[in-house]
């Protein structure tokens, strides 16, 4: 018993691949936060004046606000003013392809299996690279454009688009949200931006790969993704940062708008550097995730696979306001060592015949600490709406936790809501039974997790199911010797 | 090919194998029998590997290697194949998947290519056909939500598949209805070969019948206390473990 036990501490404890630095010169302002912080960031990307104007209210707003402490984690206070809040690589002001891109950027990209160069790049997926705190690249540009998709930097789009800009920030996650969406609407360096015209399906697969570099930089990226009548987009997200033994805060806002008839899957595999086995180091993962189902018939997935980070805070969530509108949650969260997420979703019902699924995965060893939070409200006009959410919990070693918290409200009586919620350990006598038959331990565990989590893979695009299962195993690699 | 010299072995401090000496040759079968609670599960588990008992005396040669040495997987990859009593379940993970990935294991670590899917394939329906077994049972998850009847029957198809040198079976009949234990000792028979060999752990005279054994042991108190052909194990099914006990009782009085 108690050898196996080690097996599964040692298991639990792992090595983190994407911790290297690239030396890049970066210009950054100097650390802290005021008015005049906020005022440089937005005259750095050239704003025009509205964008200001909102960043300066989020910024007052954020002034009120008392960071949460409703949630099941635990961490020193964050000393806003230490952080610096804009950072971006030196480069040669503008860019027309990717051959001005910096060759070092570039390089860094391929070392984290992305590369930018199109010949190269995975086929079907256009990428934008998110560096610190500005886009670098984007590829597939012109195929996109013949679609009439519009998928780039968020800085650009404010310049080229300012109307749609104009008319959607905010209208999802409002900068008076909360603490942390107000920090990020009042600081926020850049992100994605994506609109699918009426009608269109997304020829390719969006993706965008953030990246923090610089050092006590805080990364704060937007996204924001529109998706017209009848159009479809799959969108992913990854993300990586250098093994630093200081807490670094990243707090991402992400809005989606789905119109009539239209779908949007986003998915996210998030790895983060997660600090090393004693828990030193690691990003502060405050993230506010939301989509609306605006239109009738509209639906919204998410799928995420979080693995990284030493705090993940994030609840993606959507609005069901269109009658027969879908909203999925499907999710995988790791936490090993001492990392520490607290996760889960919202799911709003307003219009008739609503339905929602939430399958959540949490997969806890080592000293990791794993909630799921989550939120099902059905309000008085949404007839028939239908909820089922699957919480179950995976315990690798016994100095770990998995924790459920469920709110359910319901305020109409033709309502259905469904919640089933399991814990289950890693068992000595799986592992033992996978051995007898020849795999070591090692495969055994990964074949037991992959197995607890294959409901959400299944749902994953077909090359992020591919590298979570990967991450999965790198994951937990070495944790059980 | 198996020779257990004077094994004992203890689960937390409770002495469990006082004293185990058996020789199986390559070509044979044996049945172990006796009394619940006598040890017979005990020394299949101890000879898988399993590390809730330690062995505090004694060696067990496999092949002329000490196993002892080995751990849980190198017996596997070395043909040592337990079929279990209560076989696990794996939530998530398909029959088919686990079979390969077994087959795979082994392969890697004698260093021999992986198999491919085709002859995999083609294997595995050979197989099934021979246990009666359902297309579907390939998607599904391992062991879960089986019937009794059709987890031993997925152990013995996981045997033919690893085509083990040495098969234990640890209670393979429990809970197994006469029509089920017909198919399943039916696999085994096809299994038995001059280059094979086979511990039948039962409880029951029953399953002898159908899978003969070349000797039967009798377990009792972590010692075989008796060892004959097969109509030891008729006697026992006549007499009852009591008459052992006798037998035993005057054996050790005999010893003093």
């Amino acid at each position: 018993m108690s050898t196996d036990n080690a097996l599964l501490e040692e298991y639990s404890q792992r090595e983190y691949k994407h911790g290297f630095v690239t030396d890049i010169e970066a210009d950054a302002i100097a650390p802290g936060l005021n008015e005049d912080v906020v005022r440089l960031i937005s005259s750095k990307k050239n704003e025009p004046g509205w964008l200001l104007e909102w960043r300066l209210k989020a910024y007052r707003h954020w002034l009120t606000l008392k960071e949460p402490t409703w949630h099941n984690v635990k961490y020193p206070p964050i000393r806003y003013q230490d952080s610096i809040y804009y950072s971006a690589p030196k480069q040669q002001i503008k860019l027309n392809s990717l051959d001005e891109v910096d060759p070092r950027l570039l390089e860094t990209y391929e070392k984290l299996g992305i590369p930018l160069e199109e010949q190269k790049a995975l086929a079907g997926v256009a990428v934008d690279a998110v560096f610190d705190s500005v886009s670098v690249a984007t590829t597939y540009k012109a195929t996109l454009e013949e679609h009439g998709v519009i998928f780039g930097p968020f800085s650009e789009a404010v310049h080229k688009y300012p109307e749609l800009v104009k008319q959607y920030l905010g209208s999802v996650v409002p900068y008076s949200d909360n603490f942390f969406a107000a920090l990020n609407s009042a600081v926020f360096s850049d992100g994605s931006f994506c609109f699918i015209p009426k009608g269109v399906r997304c020829p390719l697969e969006l993706s965008t790969y953030f990246r923090i570099n610089a050092q006590n930089t805080g990364q704060f990226e937007r996204t924001l993704i529109i998706a017209e009548e009848g159009s479809y987009v799959s969108y992913l997200e990854g993300c990586t940062a250098p093994k630093r033994d200081e807490n670094q805060l990243h707090a991402a806002v992400v809005e989606l708008v789905a119109m009539k008839d239209a779908q949007i899957k986003y998915s996210t595999v998030q790895n983060w550097y997660p600090g090393d086995a004693d828990g030193k180091g690691g990003i502060y993962n405050f993230v506010t995730k939301r989509g609306a189902c605006r239109g009738d018939n509209s639906k919204i997935s998410w799928t995420q696979v979080e693995t990284g980070s030493a705090i993940t805070w994030k609840y993606p969530s959507v609005i069901l306001q269109g009658d027969n509108s879908v909203g999925e949650f499907y999710s995988v969260a790791v936490t090993a060592n001492h990392q520490q997420a607290d996760t889960g979703t919202k799911m709003i019902h307003i219009g008739k015949n609503t339905k929602s699924t939430i399958i959540s995965k949490g997969i806890s060893a080592g000293f990791g600490q794993n909630s799921y939070r989550g939120q099902v409200k059905i309000l008085k006009g949404a007839t028939n709406a239908r909820n089922f959410s699957q919480c179950d919990s995976l315990l690798i070693g016994d100095r770990c936790g998995a924790h459920t918290f469920p709110y359910i409200q319901v305020r109409n009586t033709t309502a259905k809501v469904e919640h089933e919620a399991s814990t289950s350990k890693v068992g000595e006598d799986q592992i033992y039974y996978c051995r007898q038959r020849g795999l070591k331990t090692e495969d055994a565990v990964n074949m037991i997790v992959n197995g607890f989590c294959k409901e959400v893979y299944d749902v994953l695009p077909m090359e992020f199911a591919v590298e979570a299962r990967k991450l999965l195993s790198v994951s937990l690699e070495g944790s059980v010797g | 090919m198996l020779e257990i010299k004077n094994l004992h072995a203890k689960s937390e401090d409770k002495d469990i194998l006082r004293g185990i000496n058996l020789q199986v040759n390559v070509g044979e079968v044996h049945a172990i029998m006796g009394p619940n609670g006598s040890g017979k599960s005990t020394l299949a588990h101890v000879l898988a590997g399993r590390e809730d008992y330690e062995v505090t005396q004694g060696e067990i040669l496999y092949n002329g290697q000490n196993l002892l040495e080995m751990n849980i997987e190198q017996r596997a990859a070395a043909g040592l194949f337990l079929a279990y009593q209560y076989p696990i379940e794996i939530p998530g993970v398909s029959n088919k998947y686990f079979l390969k990935a077994a087959m795979n294991a082994v392969r890697k670590q004698h260093g021999q290519p992986l198999i491919d899917t085709t002859s995999f394939l083609k294997l595995l329906k050979e197989n099934m056909q021979l246990l009666g077994m359902d297309k579907s049972m390939m998607e599904r998850s391992v062991n879960e939500g089986f019937s009794g009847g059709e987890k031993k029957r997925n152990e013995i198809l996981q045997m033919a598949m690893l085509q083990p040198k040495l098969a234990v079976l640890d209670e393979t009949d429990s809970g197994l209805d006469i029509d089920a234990l017909r198919i399943v000792a039916d696999g085994v028979n096809t299994l038995r070969g001059p280059d094979r060999a086979i511990i039948v752990v039962t409880h029951y005279q029953r399953l002898l019948d159908y899978i003969v054994p070349d000797q039967v042991h009798v377990l009792a108190e972590g010692r075989i206390v008796r060892s004959g052909d097969r109509t030891l194990a008729l006697e026992l099914e006549d007499k009852g473990y009591g008459f052992l006990e006798t037998h035993s009782a005057a054996a050790s009085a005999a010893a003093v």
